[in-house]
């Protein structure tokens, strides 16, 4: 344990050590889990449990409610390396600061934005999502929750030196969430009419690979923002 | 190691308001300096903007006689910076800590991370999670890294925070084993430090007079 | 190709923003009023009426120009922040920031004559058609950077920070645009009709036309107006700025004054 690992080096040695603190705090990453199963519990309570209504509103539900997950602990992404200094080192790392960012992202997704989507069958099962939504739900919720998780980690890093900055993470970010959102359940409501969802598939894949260009270097930037002042 | 720094004429403003300017001084190898100046003086966004965290508003940084804004990735080759908080996870281990630590600047070291940690005092604690320990200790698992750092020029905020008496004295004789090879060391300290050799810069010299303040813009 | 350079610097000084902006706001105030008037009394008064829809239809003269220029506010708002950020100038972000509550008060005021308009056409106030939705949210982006800008404790910080918003909400713009096109798509029977899609007779079109270059007169004598007094708040220490206050013509004088 002494002896440096010459294959941990680098930016991902980031994505271990982030790996080791979600881990080791893990009661963190039940709670939007946990989000997820309560919210999604509270909706036939609220509208009622008959199965064709239900049916009918899992797929928007199933994912309003995995966007409201993914922002929930969002804005504590960069706080505490924030707080301890610890962005200050990443930005002063031989490391390029956007790779950093990418893993730090990826760690987050890791232990949030797949388990909520390995979840959403599940909670679809409760909404009485018809049969043909489950892979629509599960392939589109993959790529969607890591758009997501890539432009909120843009609302994290520009909120980071806030006092309030969760709830103005939120607010800032949620418009942008607005393109995923329409996609995303649409697929998934089309798979369930029968129609197919390849293209809306196809389309959060390619937006995957926009914010994949994108995000990362517009969170450094947001984190040089607000770390200098 | 042959090193030169130098602020060549720089200004620093925050929203409009200049916290000192035509700062000159020039560093050159085995150079120890200390920044001093009264509270709000711009000392700590001085060392920011000596490590390129943020811009100056007039002037250049020089290391080794370039603009560090021209290649800034070879100049964090050089850098050690440690600020005045401590980036110390409360929830690793202290090696975890110095790795994760030590792997922002992979280059060879020819210290092992227990040598570093036997410097430190730390070594019984190796395996402990940080939140079990003092301040002090947390602050001395970010200062072992100068241990096993290669940079040439170290950049210390306040670097001795909450170390006890024969902390700071292992830390004083290592920043003059630094300077002694060629290094250079740029820190702040509220408490009286005793190093040999020790430069000061005051930043209450550079204050803006009424005028400038009034003409700028 | 080097006084271009000068040019573009001097540009972003804000004194000679300062000095400058008051030569074209003698001419730029007079033509937008004079453009306004024209399109609003040709639009609401002279043109003729809508076969369908009647009277009513005249909102389209104060709806459909406040739309287009919200819609080119944030692009210039956006524009602004990234020339700011790259070329680290003042006068930009100053100007960012006055864009970003006339974007709004446009958003907000299409969507109001929108829903006025909808009530008697549609016979509701608030249809989710996909320009309205749009409209939404673009008022959304807009409120956010606002909160964004107010909310920092650092100016220069906030200033970059909401440029880095607008940028990405710029990338975002389209993307939401033809996504909420799409969704309409999907959900609305293609039942209702637009007259912006249907052809419109000259008649109509002429003083629309007007009315929208009238609108982007407004939107640039607000951000000049707006952006000016961004400029005294800011540079209020400095000696420029305190010889204006004390010349006696205060504002367009006193800068000529000093030229």
């Amino acid at each position: 344990m002494a002896e440096l690992n010459e294959a941990n080096t680098g930016a991902g040695a980031i994505l271990s050590r982030d790996m080791r603190l979600i881990w080791r705090h893990r009661s963190d990453i039940v709670n939007p889990v946990i989000f997820y199963l309560i919210g999604i519990t509270m909706l036939p309570l609220a509208i009622g449990t008959s199965k064709q209504l239900l049916g009918t509103v899992a797929p928007g539900m199933l994912w309003i409610m995995a966007m409201l997950a993914t922002l929930l602990s969002l804005d504590a992404l960069f706080r505490t390396d924030f707080e301890d200094g610890s962005l200050a080192q990443f930005q002063l790392s031989s490391q390029p600061l956007y790779l950093i960012v990418l893993y730090k992202v990826l760690a987050y997704w890791l232990s949030t934005g797949l388990p909520l989507t390995l979840m959403a069958p599940m909670l679809g099962l409760m909404l009485s999502l018809p049969a043909d939504g489950y892979w629509a739900l599960l392939l589109t919720l993959l790529p969607g929750t890591a758009i997501l998780t890539l432009v909120g980690a843009l609302g994290a890093a520009l909120t980071v030196c806030l006092r309030s900055g969760g709830l103005v993470m939120t607010l800032i970010i949620m418009p942008l969430y607005l393109p995923v959102l329409i996609i995303g359940s649409s697929a998934v409501s089309s798979a369930v009419a029968g129609f197919g969802f390849d293209r809306e598939l196809a389309l959060l894949i390619a937006g995957l690979a926009i914010a994949l260009i994108v995000m990362p270097p517009a969170i450094a930037g947001a984190l040089k923002i607000s770390t200098n002042q | 190691m042959l090193a030169s720094l130098s602020f060549n004429n720089i200004s620093c403003e925050r929203d409009e308001r200049i916290l000192f300017n035509n700062l000159s001084y020039e560093c050159k190898s085995g150079t120890l300096l200390q920044v001093v100046g009264f509270n709000g003086a711009g000392k700590t966004t001085l060392l920011h903007t000596l490590c390129g965290l943020r811009q100056p508003a007039t002037g250049q940084i020089l290391w080794q006689a370039q603009d560090i804004s021209l290649n800034p990735q070879l100049f964090k080759q050089s850098l050690f910076f440690l600020g005045h908080q401590t980036p110390v996870k409360g929830h690793l281990t202290v090696t975890e800590n110095i790795q994760w630590l030590r792997s922002l600047h992979p280059a060879p070291s020819y210290t092992s991370i227990q040598q570093a940690l036997i410097e430190v005092d730390l070594l019984a604690y190796a395996d402990t999670h940080c939140h079990q320990l003092s301040a002090g200790q947390r602050r001395r698992v970010a200062l072992s890294q100068l241990y096993l750092t290669q940079a040439s020029l170290w950049v210390l905020d306040e670097p001795f925070t909450s170390i006890d008496k024969a902390g700071v004295a292992k830390l004083a004789q290592r920043l003059q084993q630094h300077t002694e090879r060629g290094g250079i060391v740029v820190l702040t300290s509220h408490q009286p430090v005793e190093l040999e050799h020790l430069q000061s810069l005051d930043l209450s010299r550079y204050q803006p007079s009424l005028e400038e303040h009034i003409a700028h813009g | 190709m080097l006084l271009a350079w000068q040019w573009f610097h001097r540009l972003g000084s804000p004194r000679w923003f300062y000095d400058k902006s008051s030569r074209w706001l003698i001419w730029l105030m007079p033509l937008t009023l004079a453009l306004l008037a024209t399109g609003l009394v040709w639009g609401l008064a002279f043109a003729p009426i809508d076969a369908k829809q009647g009277d009513s239809y005249r909102i389209i003269f104060i709806h459909m120009p406040a739309a287009v220029v919200a819609l080119a506010g944030y692009y210039v708002m956006a524009v602004a922040g990234a020339v700011g950020l790259i070329w680290r100038m003042k006068l930009p972000f100053m100007v960012m920031k006055s864009a970003a509550p006339i974007g709004a008060v446009l958003t907000a005021l299409t969507l109001i004559t929108g829903s006025l308009w909808g009530h008697p056409t549609w016979g509701t106030f608030w249809e989710w058609d996909a320009r309205n939705i749009f409209m939404l949210i673009l008022l959304f982006l807009y409120l956010g950077i606002i909160l964004l800008g107010s909310i920092y404790p650092s100016r220069d910080a906030g200033d970059k920070a909401c440029a880095l918003l607008a940028l990405v909400g710029t990338v975002n713009v389209p993307i939401i645009y033809k996504s909420v096109d799409w969704w309409y798509s999907l959900h609305q029977p293609a039942s209702i009709k637009f007259t912006g899609e249907s052809s419109i007779h000259a008649s109509m079109l002429y003083p629309l036309l007007i009315c929208v270059v009238a609108y982007y007169c407004v939107f640039s004598l607000a951000l000049i107006l707006y952006t000016r007094h961004e400029i005294l708040v800011r540079e209020a220490r400095t000696q420029w700025v305190k010889d204006l206050s004390q010349l006696p013509g205060k504002n367009q004088g006193g800068a000529h004054a000093k030229l």
